[in-house]
């Protein structure tokens, strides 16, 4: 993709101002709603999903303690990876955006939760609520883009590093957390100067990522794997197992959210002044959902609507399904493309455009015109 | 010349180390929650748990007041009569607190308030129709100074008004026996109205206290000039007093001897929400006055008040700060949030504006 300023058929050419101001009036208005019918059985839902989740986990750990046996190690291993991936998406990520702040409840607080993750939940939610959720996909603002380690939009410049870049994207997705934790802490900007290396606010936060990586660790390679005895090693193996499965479907799913083709990017210079209509058309644009049925969303934390999520990202997760239809409408009634695709449609279309940009813009199309002018000269020689 | 103090925290007994790194141990089980949120599903009552309570029952009182009886977990660490609590309800999946008055005799187990029906409460409305034995509420442990000395005076008066009956009755239930001569002057609408009316007219009628119920719907209110053709040994009794701030405020500045006047205020409802207003921040020792129109973030900035702040438009909740007491509205949404004392509500400042006086904790 190209950022949407620069494109010949600019997808929102034929909408005036007034159009984007009044797409945003009605958005506000979808949100209120959500605001006024919010109340006692959306709390009841988050609690379940936290007592499900606390459950789910305690007894897969509790199998994993006899995972010398097969059956039990492989039950444990999904259960946790199961638990896993519902702390991280459904309750993390969503408590950690305030979406239940409105409860009162100090325990399912934004300012209070830490997750099950290597980074510390103040860094991450510093990148990703302030930086990302206000500059999605603005090259060269949302770091998001390609987290700094790969491009994924014609309009970043191309260096031969990144021919290597489906390989990166393979290792993030294996040790996400750890790729999120590096992204938070902005690793590869501050390690480039000795003067940032030395910064004492730099260390004080690597610090706290060493922090939390140490006690994760802990948890998962020191203390559950003694518990179990004789089945130590095999304890070890099966959580590691389902970190890798966690990283892997929080990296699939999240790659959804922006990557595919469809979702738009913008140039820096077009947010100056941007208005709270432009602002929600930006995130229309920028963001592709996935289709699926009810365990799908929960297991995606509900980001499988993640163009209502990055409209609301305040509001309760569960009640993303409920808007998108309405949201959608919008979409409809103005031209807009509301980009959305089964899982396996997505994640592909997300991999291929990483394999695509890792070569130079059109080299493909350049390398066969090329070929082409060779095949001609020699026909004609 | 050294003196061997022992040293009584838990940690220096075997079995309070022991204990300790069992819960080390676990903890870094459940990194980075903390055990006590597993232990929370099984047993939420038990000692080492944040303060709650199971409701074993709750009934109606009179047309408009219910009594709540309470089940505290294992943290409480009892009361003496005439204190309240704070408790936290759910009201629509919002955690609100309100302070009550205990009514229960410490020794009972059970913790017992009575809630009196507010116009446009939603909490007390909550008590009556929503609450179910067997549901969990939040729990503070017992304040208040509004208690009887050691021993008691010999002659003691209460005066009280409506629900202000409620932290008198916990004295009345815990030590009537020890209070020789008590005289309460009780205002209420009308009979029927009074809270726990059959019991106290069965006290009097027992002759261990001499009740004195001032019906307003057809005597008019209670001052201090009545008080005094009621009890004319008035000066001689140490007296507690709570009701209506009106009736309080005039006892106040009448009573002879202010040092044997007690009074107990409720805090009434809050003001109602307007546009614009006093925003206070506590910690910064800031006072400023700010429109409907700003936010808070703004205001307090221009103010030279360090705010944290972040995306300024509501999404990234890196603003957030306690509202202690007080309105603010939603610049976006126009919705109103109202913090009673020490809520310590959590809001975005980047979109709140003040709707009426409001106190920010920073």
């Amino acid at each position: 993709m190209t950022v949407l300023q620069k494109k010949a058929d600019n997808p929102i050419a034929h909408l005036s101002a007034d159009d984007i101001e009044e797409i945003g009036r009605r958005l506000d208005e979808i949100r209120a709603e959500v605001i006024e019918a919010r109340g006692a059985s959306d709390a009841a839902y988050i609690r379940k999903v936290i007592n499900v989740q606390r459950k789910l986990e305690l007894s897969s750990r509790a199998v994993l303690l006899l995972s010398l046996f097969p059956p039990a190690w492989l039950i444990g291993t999904a259960g946790l990876s199961v638990a896993k991936i519902l702390e991280n998406m459904e309750i993390g990520h969503n408590v950690m955006h305030g979406q239940w702040d409105w409860m009162r409840d100090q325990k399912i607080h934004s300012t209070t939760w830490e997750w099950d993750h290597a980074s510390p939940s103040d860094q991450w939610k510093h990148s990703h609520n302030e930086l990302h959720h206000t500059y999605t996909n603005v090259v060269g603002k949302d770091n998001d883009l390609g987290y700094g380690i790969m491009r994924v939009d014609e309009d970043q410049r191309w260096y031969p590093l990144y021919l290597a870049q489906p390989l990166w994207n393979f290792i993030n997705a294996m040790f996400f957390e750890y790729g999120i934790a590096a992204y938070d802490l902005e690793l590869g900007k501050n390690l480039a100067s000795k003067e940032s290396r030395r910064d004492p606010e730099f260390k004080a936060r690597a610090k706290q990522v060493f922090k939390k990586i140490r006690g994760q660790m802990t948890k998962d390679y020191v203390v559950h794997p003694l518990l179990s005895g004789p089945s130590a090693l095999h304890t070890l193996a099966a959580n590691f197992t389902a970190n890798i499965v966690r990283n892997v479907w929080a990296h699939s799913v999240i790659m959804c959210g922006h990557f595919p083709e469809g979702v738009e990017t913008f140039e820096r210079k077009s947010i100056d002044g941007e208005t709270r209509g432009e602002w929600y058309l930006r995130q229309m644009l920028g963001s592709a959902n996935i289709s699926g049925g009810r365990a799908m969303h929960i297991m995606t934390g509900n980001l499988s609507y993640q163009i209502e999520h990055h409209l609301f990202p305040d509001l309760p997760s569960n009640r993303y399904q409920e808007i998108a239809p309405k949201v959608r409408a919008i979409f409809d009634e103005y031209g807009l493309k509301y980009t959305t695709g089964p899982l396996p449609k997505q994640v592909g279309s997300a991999w291929a455009k990483v394999v695509r940009l890792s070569l130079p813009n059109d080299f493909a199309k350049k390398l066969t015109s090329r070929l082409g002018v060779r095949r001609l000269a020699l026909s004609a020689g | 010349m050294t003196t061997f103090v022992p040293d009584q925290s838990p940690r220096a007994t075997p079995r309070g180390r022991l204990r300790e790194r069992v819960w080390q141990l676990a903890a870094a089980a459940t990194h980075p929650r903390d055990p006590a949120d597993y232990l929370d599903m099984f047993r939420p009552l038990r000692s080492g748990a944040d303060l709650r309570a199971r409701v074993v029952d709750v009934r109606p009182e009179t047309a408009d007041a219910v009594t709540v009886v309470l089940r505290p977990g294992g943290a409480w660490r009892g009361h003496q009569p005439g204190q309240y609590v704070r408790i936290g309800i759910e009201v629509d999946g919002v955690r609100l607190w309100r302070s009550y008055s205990l009514t229960s005799a410490p020794e009972n187990g059970l913790l017992t308030i009575t809630a009196k029906a507010v116009p446009d409460g939603v909490v007390s409305a909550h008590l009556a129709q929503e609450l179910r034995p067997g549901q969990l509420v939040h729990l503070d442990q017992a304040v208040g100074d509004f208690v009887l000395p050691d021993p008691a005076p010999t002659k003691v008066l209460f005066v009280t008004g409506g629900s202000g009956i409620t932290p008198v009755m916990g004295m009345l239930r815990a030590g009537l026996d020890r209070l020789k001569d008590v005289v309460l002057v009780h205002s209420e609408a009308c009979a029927d109205d009074v809270i726990f009316g059959s019991e106290l007219r069965r006290f009097a009628e027992d002759g261990r206290l001499r009740l004195v119920e001032q019906h307003t719907d057809t005597h008019g209110r209670l001052d201090v000039a009545a008080l005094a053709e009621l009890v004319p040994d008035l000066a001689e009794r140490e007296t507690w007093a709570c009701g209506p701030a009106g009736l309080l405020d005039a006892l106040e500045e009448q009573w002879a001897d202010p040092e044997l006047l007690h009074t107990e205020r409720f805090r009434t409802a809050l003001a109602e929400p307007g546009d614009g207003g006093t925003v206070r921040f506590t910690a910064a020792g800031v006072t400023l006055e700010a429109d409907g129109a700003t936010p808070i973030l703004e205001a307090g900035e221009d103010a030279g008040v360090l705010m944290p702040s972040g995306c300024r438009m509501g999404i990234c909740f890196s603003c957030v700060l306690p509202l202690r007491e007080g309105s603010v509205r939603d610049l976006r949404s126009g919705e109103v949030t109202t913090a009673a004392p020490g809520d310590g509500v959590l809001i975005q400042t980047c979109i709140s504006a003040a709707a009426g006086s409001c106190d920010i904790d920073l």
